[in-house]
Parts: C-alpha cells; sequence; structure tokens
C-alpha cells in the first residue's frame, strides 16, 4: 500500500456493472514524506468515508477490487483506510 | 520478496475490516547493494518487527491471503522476517 492525498471526486455517469454507487476519488500518490509524488489516479473509495483533503492509504492491483462489496469489478485502485496518524523517523 | 528498513508506522481507525488491529509499518525499500531506493510500502507486520529493523518482505498478494489464511483479504504486501545478515555480489 501507499500513502495519499485525496483531492477531488468523480462522478460517473455510466459505469460497469457491480460499481454503481462506489465512490470514485482523485488521489494524489505521496512519497515517504508525505510529499506529493507522482500523477493522480482514481481510485475507488473501499471506506465509503473518505473526501476531499483526506491522507488516505490505498493499494494497487487485484488488491484494490479485493477491497470493495464486490469483489470481481474491473478497478486497479482502491483506497483502504484512512490514516489517524503517520510517524516516521528519518534515519 | 523485497528487504527494507521499517522507518515509521501508520495508524488508522477507519479503514477496511482486515486491517482493523493489524500493525502497519512503513518500510523503505532496499536495492541490490543494500542502498535505500527512495520508494516505500506500506506492509502488515507479522514477525513483530519495529522501527528501524531491516525486513523482509512478501509483496506478492497470493502468497499474503495465504499466511494471513483469507481468500478474500485485500492484502499484498506483509512483513515475513527480520533480516540479520545479507551476503550478496560474492
Amino acid at each position: 500500500m501507499l500513502l495519499g492525498r485525496v483531492v477531488g471526486t468523480l462522478v460517473p455517469c455510466v459505469i460497469y456493472e457491480g460499481l454503481e454507487g462506489v465512490p470514485m476519488l482523485i488521489v494524489q500518490p505521496l512519497d515517504k514524506a508525505g510529499e506529493p509524488d507522482g500523477r493522480t489516479l482514481v481510485a475507488a473509495d473501499a471506506t465509503r468515508m473518505a473526501g476531499p483533503g483526506e491522507f488516505v492509504y490505498y493499494e494497487g492491483g487485484r488488491e484494490a477490487a479485493l477491497a470493495l462489496e464486490r469483489t470481481f469489478v474491473p478497478v486497479d485502485h482502491a483506497i483502504i483506510g484512512i490514516v489517524d496518524a503517520f510517524h516516521r523517523e528519518e534515519p | 520478496m523485497i528487504i527494507g528498513t521499517v522507518t515509521g508506522e501508520i495508524h488508522s481507525t477507519i479503514g477496511h475490516p482486515f486491517y482493523a488491529g493489524k500493525k502497519m509499518l512503513l518500510v523503505e525499500r532496499e536495492d541490490g547493494a543494500g542502498q535505500r531506493t527512495g520508494t516505500y510500502v506500506i506492509a502488515v507486520d507479522t514477525v513483530d518487527a519495529g522501527v528501524g529493523d531491516r525486513v523482509l518482505i512478501n509483496e506478492e498478494g497470493g502468497g499474503a491471503r495465504e499466511v494471513v489464511r483469507s481468500a478474500d483479504a485485500p492484502v499484498r504486501s506483509l512483513i515475513v522476517g527480520i533480516v540479520d545478515d545479507v551476503q550478496a555480489g560474492g
């Protein structure tokens, strides 16, 4: 999993069967220090509770769909949870 | 599997039920020469690792779900060992 910041929402007008009602959020990936790193992506929100500004962790690949209620759906990134606290020690 | 060093931890109360009560650690990856690559992964700890430990990470979903004995857990990265020593390139 990686850290990300929710920076927006996406509302589809047509979506593949099984993904109806699943929130789609725009996520900015973050590096190990919590700084923006790379291009934004669209992730399904498995928590259904994240929103813009939230600090989250997300997973890519097959495991992304496994986090959703319906697990055999075409999703490649999903928000798994919301970060409450993050501690890092500079080596 | 990959080798890395634990440099942080993540706490979360809202998340997928699989992660409830699991210890999630931030692990910085290292390359074949033991140098940090600058990239990281958040992995679930199964061996009681902590900040500063050099660890072995399984980064494949099938194996990870085998370890946690679940067919549908959304998990891929697991800390499965603490490294004492690595000898390479000899």
